[in-house]
């Protein structure tokens, strides 16, 4: 293959691209780990061959593409006829053939049509209705991300031309600084800030780090950008080298995104083998290249220097920082470690300008932020949108609100480390800063909504079980506290708890906070304060009445059965430990002592007569 | 550059780079610490700032900072003693003892455990938080040391003796969360690893989860034993450190009152491991010579530590053929008391059981090897630690300091200057110079001082002049420093002649049977001149000088290097690998 040497090469090769003959309907394909998963693969198979059936090879181009954030309707499919865009969600197989007989902009029979509610800042206004804004998502679910070619079509790898050959490692750092981003990995550092620390080091041998080790529970921004469009992390990252003076990268992801894995490697080939990575880049001199380093799964590698650790062979486990990696990092030399949503930026930033990017966003927290919407939301998946969103948008108007018409309780940002926000709070516009004023934090961007089924105090435990799961056991105030937290909150779902243990459960939340050494220990209490915070009165109907008001601690729920119960035995014959008895047509009674409180009986009876307290 | 800051509102400069830790200590503020260590003359510091019971409060910071690990900035306000420090601090020693067996009555570390001490000086009375607790087997598979990690507040500092200090690498922390521990790796029992035994762990375990695995109650058994005469022997160490255990002074000689000790607990014979030092000389340094003279098999590596012989047969075992033949100085007294002193005193070799105080946990598994055993009975029946010794000597109701010096019984007992030395980095090899200067220049030279091969530096180099002989000497102690040495011998960088090599960081007198220095590195000085001290009030300073030695020679063995010595004093060693 011909090497890229310049930016012209480069600019020839988009155009040439573009310039291809096209088909007149190009139908892509959600090809991420979420649409796999969902079934894509014999849609996609169904798509090949019915185009050949129907001998459709010049009329439709079939395209694999990442995510395209409509995880709640995978599998989807994006049908673009010209100017006339159609997206189907919950495809099946049988769906097919009429989707490609389906004339431009009309909607097939028996399908469910979705309405695409973002747009494009780098190209586009927004209208009506289209929330998201998406800068980082800007090519995942609409390029192939195995296709170099397709990135550079739309622009890729410019970025990296225009620094590398018109700009001063200086001029890109603070242009980096100008636009005022911040680490998308949870954090908020100035990332221009961080660039300047390691550029300041003495040289020769410094690294640029791609934290990829996304492992909050129910995150799955960073995957769906590295199965997406690997290219943008690979071209940051070298734009990052450039910036910094380091002429090596290493991304760390975790071995349990093989598709990422698999991807991120074949488009570090392809751009070595087209000079974008290498030796000598543009022509300019400066030379970068990128390895995979796997993580084997643990939360605590997120932390930068765990990670270094890890990337160094030895255990996954943080050290106190200073000495920052930005001055004694990989190897003790200078080290850059950024998120893979920060780097996916920072293309467009080159790209855009500086004022650009801060005119999305807020103030203090410029551009937009992937979330990752769970729970008990109706549309789960990923949305992209400007910084200073309120939740409520996010929830009711990207999310379309709770699943099953129920009340919205709270919503937990910042994965296991953040804190939930409640319904009082839905109109406050979030940002870096306002969340952490209400007790949680951005973290990576992980969203889990609740509904008035769950109980707060079971959800601060479920999170700190994760945090117990996944502590490295280095500190002492991270091993055995939590450990103690845990069971002072099993005591109170339990119903052995007095209000010592909420004194207890109050001093150690503190302490965790107060004396752990990595993020992970010191945010690990933030489920347990903010739900004490705005849910003390759950806490306090746990401790004093033995009652889940939520009705969802097992060992606190009741069943009883009322006087409505008309003796038909249907509960008693459902039982799976026959603890109900009653003659015929008579009330019948469950036996405490048996009961275990499964809920069968409660809902099997057709004249609510099985009371749960 | 100096670096303002003011602790408890009291103004401190201090360079740059300094912790508060150490601030603090300028101005005389003692800051509780667990996992932090450091031991400025051998340049180990452990410094993870993983306990975090050192934390203090620091204006405008938003958590505690550890001290241990904080550096200082200026204009720093720091408050070692605020109700939010004090709280977080008890806290954190709670959990700790939340986690933690308690049975201080009966453990092995009681009234010499920092986790205990700390309980006593911040006025924990009570324990707050309850609930599950670790529960680990413990590992008793080796004849040396004892692991219960039920007892382990995960400082880690067993693991950078093991890994940083020693590059034996057996432990490291395994696990995670609140099931995290340190281990060998998939918890293999001690005895199945490449353990060299010195015991470094155990020196720097500040709880009950390290210790040595006692054989005080075989020693009453055999002292109880009327078929048996119980000889005891005492490493050159042993004698600078005992007193420590009773209250004297670091650095206190206190040979004739541990004479006396022994004596009094009902051994037969109180003899002494310097004794049979001197004999290894005599069989090292002949050895040494007539490589030197055939320019073959150079450099000679000492052999007396059996936790560098075994470090060397598992991690160097293409280069066993380096070390000298000659046995370790416990192991040629136990040849000697069961063969010469037997026939001597008409006993037979069943008849005598040989008991050792070491300052090492290694000896004890020395005592086990194959080689030093002769029909199935070792040569060295029982070792004792130091530590062990004072336990037996407080146990028996002896008061220590009130004893009058007595000698060592002959001929096992006599020794030398050049023996004592023994006990520190750098011993063995001036004690070997001083006999091959004489023997070379067929005079009785009265140099002897080497004192370039003195001092606690982990490697020394010295280039000797001997009767015309430049001699090139390299001294190291420390495992790790060892395999540096190594490693650069296998690239072909050393040009050595002979390289004395010590398992344990500043030699014996640091070994891992000694009383615990808990970081006052101050004592290892102290042991140390004490040794030197010795040596200088002895009359006799040269090995081969010793009389009894002389003796010994002429009335048994012959020459040094004969068959007889051979047969009784030289040895093999084993290809182990990893």
């Amino acid at each position: 293959m011909q090497k890229i040497t310049s930016p012209a090469e480069l600019a020839a090769l988009a155009d040439a691209v573009n310039q291809r003959p096209r088909a007149p309907r190009r139908i892509l394909i959600s090809m991420g780990t979420c649409g796999i998963a969902a079934g894509a693969t014999p849609v996609r198979d169904a798509i090949i061959d019915e185009i050949a059936a129907q001998r459709l090879e010049r009329d439709v181009e079939l395209v694999e593409v990442g995510c395209m954030g409509l995880c709640h309707a995978e599998p989807t499919l994006m049908v673009i006829d010209g100017d006339r865009t159609l997206i189907y969600g919950d495809v099946g197989v049988g769906q097919v053939p009429a989707i490609l007989s389906a004339a431009p902009g009309e909607a097939a029979v028996g399908t469910r049509t979705l309405e695409r509610n973002w747009y494009y800042p780098e190209c586009e206004k927004p209208a009506e209705g289209e929330l998201q804004a998406r800068i980082v998502l800007r090519n995942t679910g609409r390029l192939d991300p195995e296709d170099t070619d397709a990135y550079i079509a739309a622009g890729g790898y410019q970025a990296l031309a225009k620094a590398v050959t018109t700009m001063q490692p200086q001029e890109v750092i603070q242009l980096i600084v100008d636009s005022g981003l911040r680490g998308r990995g949870g954090g908020g550092f100035p990332t221009g800030k961080k660039w300047q620390f390691a550029a300041a080091q003495p040289g020769p041998e410094k690294f640029m780090i791609c934290n990829a080790d996304e492992g909050d529970p129910g995150a799955f921004m960073d995957r769906a950008v590295l199965e997406g469009d690997p290219n943008a992390v690979l071209e940051a990252m070298a734009i990052g080298g450039y910036a910094t003076g380091a002429s090596k990268g290493v991304i760390y992801i975790r071995a349990e995104y093989p598709l990422a894995v698999r991807r991120l490697q074949g488009a570090i080939d392809r751009a070595v083998e087209m000079g974008l990575l290498g030796r000598n880049i543009f022509g300019s001199g400066f030379s970068f290249e990128i390895e995979l380093k796997y993580g084997a799964g643990a939360f605590v590698c997120g932390e930068e220097t765990a990670l270094i650790h890890s990337i160094e062979g030895m255990r996954g486990e943080p050290t106190f920082k200073p000495p920052f990696p930005a001055v004694q990092g990989l190897w003790k030399k200078p080290t850059v470690v950024n998120n893979v949503e920060t780097y996916a930026c920072i293309p467009a930033i080159v790209r855009n300008g500086a004022d650009w990017f801060r005119s999305i966003g807020t103030a203090g927290s410029p551009g937009t932020k992937v979330f990752a919407l769970a729970g008990k939301i109706s549309h789960v998946g990923l949305a992209e949108v400007p910084m200073g969103m309120t939740l409520r948008q996010i929830i009711f108007g990207i999310g379309a609100g709770i699943k099953g018409g129920k009340e919205f309780k709270a919503v937990q940002t910042g994965g296991p480390s953040g804190g939930c926000i409640t319904a009082a709070n839905l109109d406050t516009a979030i940002d870096y800063d306002t969340l952490k004023a209400l007790g949680s934090m951005m973290g990576s961007g992980g969203m889990i909504v609740m509904d008035e089924d769950d109980c707060m105090v079971n959800i601060a435990k479920f999170f700190l079980e994760f945090t117990l799961d996944e502590s490295c056991g280095k500190c002492t105030p991270c091993r055995i506290g939590n450990k103690r937290m845990h069971e002072l909150l099993d005591d109170i779902t339990s119903g052995r708890a007095t209000m010592e243990t909420l004194d207890k459960l109050k001093l150690l939340s503190r302490t965790i906070k107060d004396t752990a050494l990595c993020g992970l220990g010191q945010t690990s209490p933030n489920p347990v304060l903010s739900t004490l915070a705005n849910f003390e009165d759950e806490y306090l109907a746990h401790i004093r009445d033995h009652r889940c008001p939520a009705g969802s601690c097992a060992k606190l729920i009741h069943y009883e059965i009322s006087a409505r119960c008309i003796g038909c035995g249907l509960c008693a014959r459902n039982c799976p430990v026959d603890a109900i008895s009653g003659e015929r047509k008579e009330r019948h009674v469950i036996d405490q002592s048996k009961c275990i409180k499964c809920g069968v009986c409660h809902q099997t009876c057709k004249f609510h007569a099985v009371d749960k307290n | 550059m100096q670096v303002n800051l003011k602790i408890n509102g009291r103004p401190v400069s201090v360079e740059a780079g300094s912790t508060i830790l150490e601030a603090a200590g300028k101005l005389d503020i003692r800051i509780p610490t667990l996992c932090h260590i450091k031991l400025d003359c051998l340049h180990i510091e452990h410094r993870t700032g993983s306990c975090r019971i050192c934390v203090v409060e620091v204006k405008g910071r938003p958590n505690l900072a550890p001290a241990c690990c904080t550096p200082v900035a200026e204009g720093m306000e720091v408050f070692t003693n605020s109700l939010r420090a004090i709280n977080a601090r008890r806290v954190i020693l709670d959990l700790l003892l939340s986690n933690h067996p308690k049975d201080c009555l009966t453990c092995a570390k009681n009234l010499n455990c920092q986790l205990q001490e700390l309980a006593q000086e911040m006025g924990l009375h009570h324990v707050l938080f309850t609930g599950e607790r670790n529960d680990f087997p413990k590992d008793l598979s080796s004849r040396a040391i004892a692991r219960d990690m039920n007892k382990c507040i995960m400082c880690r500092r067993c693991e950078t003796a093991c890994n940083q200090v020693q590059t034996v690498g057996v432990l490291s922390g395994v696990n995670r969360g609140f099931q995290a521990t340190v281990a060998p790796e998939n918890f293999k029992p001690l005895a199945d690893t490449a353990c060299v035994f010195c015991g470094q762990c155990v020196q720097a375990c500040p709880v009950g989860a390290l210790t040595e695995i006692s054989y005080v109650y075989d020693v009453w058994r055999a002292l109880d034993n009327p078929a048996k005469t119980v000889v005891v022997q005492t490493a050159p160490a042993v004698r600078v450190a005992l007193g420590e255990e009773f209250g004297l002074p670091a650095g206190a000689i206190s040979t004739g009152k541990m004479v006396a000790a022994l004596r009094r607990l009902g051994f037969d014979k109180v003899f002494d491991t310097d004794f049979a030092a001197d004999l290894t000389i005599m069989e090292e340094t002949t050895e040494f010579i007539n490589r030197v003279k055939k320019g073959e098999n150079l450099p000679l590596l000492t052999s007396c530590c059996p936790g560098w012989v075994k470090f060397l047969e598992h991690q160097f075992p293409e280069l066993t053929y380096m070390p000298s033949t000659a046995k370790s100085p416990q192991q040629m007294f136990g040849a000697i008391a069961k063969s010469y002193f037997a026939e001597k005193s008409g006993l037979r070799r069943e008849d005598i059981t040989v008991v050792s105080v070491m300052p090492c946990l290694s000896k004890k598994y020395e005592a086990s090897r194959e080689e030093f055993n002769r029909d199935g009975s070792p040569d060295v029946d029982i070792v004792i630690s130091t530590r062990e010794l004072a336990a037996m000597i407080r146990e028996s109701g002896i008061v220590f300091s009130q004893l009058p010096d007595e000698e060592y019984d002959s001929p096992l007992g006599d020794s030398t200057g050049a023996a004592v030395i023994f006990g520190a980095t750098g011993g063995v090899l001036e004690a070997a110079l001083r006999t091959a200067a004489d023997w070379l220049s067929g005079a009785d030279l009265k140099e002897i001082d080497f004192t370039a091969v003195r001092g606690l530096e982990g490697i020394k180099e010295a280039t000797v002049n001997v009767a015309g002989l430049e001699l090139h000497a390299a001294i190291c102690s420390g495992l790790g420093n060892a395999r540096k040495l190594l490693e650069k011998i296998k690239r072909g960088e050393a040009n050595y002649h002979i390289i004395e090599i010590m398992a344990c960081p500043g030699g014996c007198l640091n070994g891992g049977g000694q009383p615990y220095h808990h970081g006052d590195d101050s004592i290892l000085e102290k042991r140390m001149a004490a040794l030197y001290e010795a040596d200088r009030n002895l009359p006799i300073r040269k090995s081969h000088r010793n009389p009894a030695i002389v003796k010994l020679y002429e009335e048994y063995l012959g020459e040094p290097g004969s068959h007889r010595a051979h047969e009784l004093l030289h040895t093999t060693y084993i290809k182990r690998g990893l």
